[in-house]
């Protein structure tokens, strides 16, 4: 079982050196992107391996699907002339060997230091707050109880990400392959209720077991970014239900920013949110960052403001 | 095992590096920046193995982390199409 176990380890690194390896260097973009979406399915196999299941799911969802629409819908619009490419000169091929292998040496040095380190982690101290947290699963307690703060600023964080896209100009129209692909809006009703249906399991999962608002927001947004293509969500260009869309995208952040208020007023600490109210109130911000997590990486899909 | 994924770690992180200081297109800089976060999120994972147990805080890292990496990379993409649409104007008018 063990030798099972290494082979199937050394294929998993193998299969991802690979890939990034094609994905980094392969002349033609469109198979490197193709490359690096492999990449992101096999990684979630390597975070399944290390015991890592919400990472897993993340990455399925977010890496694999959202990152490689994002990458082939930019493709699609930039101009496919050949970049020039740079050639060196003679006397600089020497410091340039140079520079890379130091790098190299550089990152092996780094990931020895760091399995050398002594790591006496936070498990024992996490497993001791849990039962004040609200939740049973552990990645979740973190998440949104005990340090709370750095998912409301990540939330912060990618509402800047759509800020900044949208303030670039209007929206890029959607190529609409509805035309074209006319079995895509039937397979797109098909798929929707599975859409709807696994986010809301994850989400439910999430206070016991792997799951949670990060990984439904991202099954939620990859069903968003199916439903743009096929052009079935027309209320998001609509300029009458802009001031809707911005409040719907801001309601993860806001919720996140009442409950450290919350916690402020009621026990005198940001972010100490009661014992009493914390299943309740972990579960609400819960359902509000997925959608707000879901909307904006179908707002970012859209490369620019809508509506304008 | 770990010894093993922390190995992994830092070829990847060598190998995005590499592709990141030779790309010769804003894409392809984009796609090492990604594999270079996915490396170093490996790390972190790997690292979380304790004597102790799993530790959970590095997993929660991780979990924003690669909600951020989403966002920058659509950030960027946003930032290179105009770019290249700009430059589409000025050249047919």
């Amino acid at each position: 079982m063990s030798t099972f176990i290494i082979g199937f380890d050394l294929l998993l690194g193998a299969g991802l050196l690979w890939l990034a390896w094609q994905a980094l260097f392969h002349p033609k973009p469109f198979a490197a992107v193709v490359h690096f979406m492999a990449f992101g399915l096999v990684m979630a196999l390597v975070w399944v391996r290390l015991e890592a299941l919400d990472i897993a799911l993340a990455e399925a969802a977010i890496g694999t699907g959202v990152t490689g629409a994002l990458l082939l819908a930019a493709l699609g619009r930039l101009p496919n002339g050949a970049t020039p490419r740079l050639a060196l000169r003679p006397w600089q091929r020497p410091p340039v060997a140079l520079a890379l292998g130091v790098v190299l040496l550089l990152g092996l040095w780094l990931a020895w230091v760091a399995w050398q380190l002594p790591r006496p982690g936070l498990s024992a101290e996490v497993t001791a707050a849990l039962p004040e947290s609200g939740v049973r699963h552990p990645v979740t307690a973190v998440l949104l109880n005990l340090r709370a703060l750095d998912t409301m600023l990540e939330l912060a964080v990618m509402l800047g990400a759509v800020w900044l896209v949208w303030s670039l100009g209007p929206e890029l129209r959607p190529y609409a392959p509805a035309t074209a692909l006319p079995g895509l809006p039937a397979l797109t009703r098909l798929l929707h209720p599975l859409f709807l249906m696994v986010p809301a399991y994850l989400l439910w999962r999430g206070s016991h077991a792997p799951g949670g608002a990060f990984p439904a927001g991202a099954v939620l947004g990859a069903g968003g970014v199916l439903l743009l293509l096929a052009d079935a969500v027309p209320w998001m260009q609509r300029p009458d239900r802009q001031p809707l869309l911005r409040l719907l995208l801001s309601t993860g952040l806001v919720l996140f920013l009442g409950l450290a208020l919350g916690g402020l007023l009621l026990t005198g600490t940001f972010f100490a949110i009661p014992v009493a109210i914390a299943a309740l109130a972990i579960l609400v911000v819960e359902v509000a960052a997925a959608l707000s997590i879901a909307l904006m990486l179908m707002a970012c899909y859209l490369y620019g403001e809508p509506g304008r | 095992m770990s010894g093993f994924f922390a190995l992994l770690a830092a070829l990847l992180s060598g190998l995005a590096l590499l592709g990141l200081f030779r790309a010769t297109s804003l894409l392809r800089r984009i796609l090492a920046l990604n594999v270079l976060a996915s490396a170093l999120f490996l790390l972190l994972v790997t690292l979380a193995h304790t004597e102790a147990g799993l530790d959970p805080v590095p997993h929660a890292m991780v979990l924003t982390g690669i909600v951020v990496a989403v966002s920058t990379t659509a950030a960027a993409l946003a930032l290179i199409l105009r770019a290249t649409h700009s430059h589409h104007d000025e050249s047919d008018p």
